[in-house]
């Protein structure tokens, strides 16, 4: 018998055809290509619109750049003479809340990532870390509706009486009295609203600490807190601190919260007392009302855009540069 | 363990300069140790003392009425419905949009990508996204979707905002997909190489259905962040008062969180009832999904082990 055992011969019931898998491979590669390139796109779309609209907004002889930055009010909807547009107002409010939050939420975080992982036993850590997580998860309009009618009238009711001596003063009345709309109730709760992120990366940056240093660490004598203060947190400062400047990142992008709890006035100053407007307010307020696509308070929309971008995005750049440039590494 | 320490005198008896201090030390632990306890405990209680204000200040306002009313200028007759009916058709939407392209997008960095410039760009973009504002993503929604687009979105509409939505969580969904691709174990697709198989075939035939219940958990996740969103869909001009329910993709529209961020801000304090209800709500739907996400890891967990 003529045993011809070469494969195309022996079985012609196989009929691979792989020249269409080839050629389907190839169209679907390049579909989910392009797919992936969409999130470059998306960054283009970005810094395309908004730099777009800003240089045409600056384009419009009641804006120039100077005072842009230098006016110290902030009124769109004021007709011409007296029309500011004056960002400095919605940075600072942008700051101090930025900045109470993270007064609230280092603490917070820092320890309690500490507590999880050198102090919590297993099945504590499996309870409490999805419990954290939890704070992460709820949407931002519940923690504004939480400090609009919740953490506003609970702090006006411990801390204004304390407060009133001081308005017999003239020059300090508007530090005598906690109002409706403020800051500080805003910056705490969005402090609460990052203690998970601050909590998270930095156990992460905790943990990868190796074990040789905590042993050596104990092995001089130390006890667990002296460990913990002066090998590990020394160690993880690099991650630690990025997670601080990533959680303040997004403090300054955040909207409802400070929307709801801070007021729309825009102010200047650093008082936590008063109703002030942030960055992210203003493009709220801005867009609840009429805005004709060509229009100055349309276009000022996207100057704030642009201006809240560059600032988160610095915040990021600096935070990759920090860990790159202190990160210890161990192996 | 650390209250069994040696005597003072029979540690180095000799030396006066060596004083170990065990005791003050050991007692500065317990004081560090009861801080980091109480930071603990103190996020819990805010996340415990904000779910209990919510259900006290919302439950009485939350009855069926409120569930199927329209929304109203009257305390007593504003309900949910338009609100509810939105976020469930962006969600449809965005689901629709965002599944393809993040898992399409997803599979392509996980399986196909070679060490170029191309892919090295698009993994930078993805890191710089999830670092973006999500107003500002409202913004090029707005530029793009709403007056760009006009013709085909509608302008103010259903469709704008999901496909908004849609790119704002494209990057959560894009890195869940890699990490279900990366669990599963490299000897399926060596084992699919050598018999022969395309690349996409051994994914689309062996590796997928293995990863699909990460990624379902991935999405069900990133979806429910996109439920709570409010400042993108703000920015590209949904309105807080709408009184209808949204026929066609290319109708205006409202979502749960913009209608709660509407009686919140009014200066009625009984809407801030109606406020509450809605959160209510807004975070049993929020619960569902998780809950749902939850299981599937489970299963997931169970079926690969």
């Amino acid at each position: 018998m003529t045993t011809d055992t070469s494969p195309r011969k022996t079985n012609q019931l196989w009929n691979p055809n792989r020249d269409r898998s080839k050629r389907i491979q190839f169209i679907v590669k390049s579909i989910f290509a392009i797919f992936a390139f969409i999130s470059v796109i998306t960054t283009i779309g970005i810094v395309l619109t908004l730099l777009f609209e800003t240089i045409e907004f600056f384009q419009f002889p009641e804006v120039n750049l100077w005072r842009f930055f230098t006016d110290g009010r902030w009124t769109p909807k004021f007709p011409p003479p007296n029309q500011d547009f004056g960002i400095s107002v919605l940075i600072s409010a942008t700051l101090l809340s930025a900045g109470i939050s993270i007064i609230v939420a280092l603490p917070l975080g820092l320890l309690s990532a500490i507590c999880l992982s050198e102090y919590a036993s297993p099945q504590l850590r499996r309870i409490l870390k999805p419990a954290l997580e939890v704070l992460a998860g709820i949407p931002t309009v519940v923690y504004g509706y939480f400090a609009l009618l919740t953490v506003t009238p609970f702090l006006r009711w411990l801390i204004n009486p304390l407060l009133s001596p001081l308005g017999n003063i003239e020059s300090l009345k508007t530090w005598s009295e906690i109002q409706g709309f403020n800051s500080l109730s805003a910056g705490i709760v969005l402090g609460i609203m990052i203690t998970p992120m601050v909590a998270s990366l930095s156990e992460d940056a905790i943990y990868s600490v190796p074990r040789s240093l905590r042993d050596g660490s104990y092995a001089l004598g130390a006890t667990k807190r002296e460990t913990i203060i002066a090998v590990v947190l020394p160690a993880a400062l690099s991650g630690i601190v990025s997670s601080v400047i990533l959680a303040v990142s997004r403090a300054i992008g955040e909207t409802m919260i400070v929307t709801l709890a801070a007021g729309q006035n825009p102010t200047l100053g650093l008082n936590p007392f008063v109703p002030v407007m942030t960055m992210t307010a203003a493009i709220v307020q801005a867009s609840f009302g009429d805005n004709p696509a060509d229009s100055i308070s349309s276009k000022a929309l996207f100057a704030i855009g642009m201006t809240l971008l560059a600032i988160t995005f610095l915040l990021n750049i600096f935070s990759f540069w920090f860990v790159r440039r202190f990160r210890e590494k161990y192996d | 363990m650390q209250k069994h320490y040696a005597p003072r005198d029979t540690i180095a008896p000799e030396s006066k300069l060596f004083k170990p201090n065990l005791a003050s030390r050991y007692q500065l632990d317990s004081i560090f140790a009861f801080i980091l306890w109480a930071a603990v405990v103190i996020a819990i209680t805010v996340l415990v003392i904000l779910i209990a204000t919510v259900l006290i200040d919302g439950l009485g306002s939350l009855d069926w009425q409120f569930l199927i009313n329209n929304t109203s200028y009257k305390v007593e007759k504003a309900g949910i419905l338009p609100a509810l009916v939105g976020t469930a058709l962006i969600m449809v939407v965005v689901a629709v949009v965002s599944f393809p392209v993040g898992v399409g997008a997803g599979i392509f960095l996980e399986e196909f990508s070679e060490d170029n410039w191309f892919t090295k760009i698009i993994e930078i973009n993805i890191n710089n996204l999830a670092a973006v504002p999500s107003i500002i993503y409202g913004l090029l929604g707005l530029m793009v979707f709403v007056r760009i687009f006009r013709p085909i979105s509608g302008g103010e509409s259903v469709l704008s905002g999901a496909l908004t939505l849609a790119l704002l969580i494209l990057p959560i969904i894009i890195v869940a997909t890699r990490e279900a691709l990366r669990a599963v174990p490299d000897s399926l697709r060596m084992a699919g190489l050598a018999l022969g198989a395309t690349k996409w075939q051994v994914i689309w035939e062996q590796i997928f259905p293995m990863a699909l219940p990460g990624i379902l958990t991935g999405t069900i996740l990133a979806l429910s962040r996109a439920v709570g969103e409010t400042a993108p869909l703000i920015a590209i001009g949904a309105k807080a008062y709408v009184p209808f329910l949204p026929a066609s993709l290319q109708d205006q529209f409202t979502v749960m969180p913009i209608q709660i961020y509407q009686w919140v801000s009014d200066p009625k304090p009984a809407f801030h009832d109606n406020a509450a209800a809605g959160i209510i709500v807004l975070m049993v739907v929020l619960l569902a999904m998780n809950s749902i996400a939850v299981l599937l890891r489970n299963k997931f967990q169970k079926q690969n082990t």
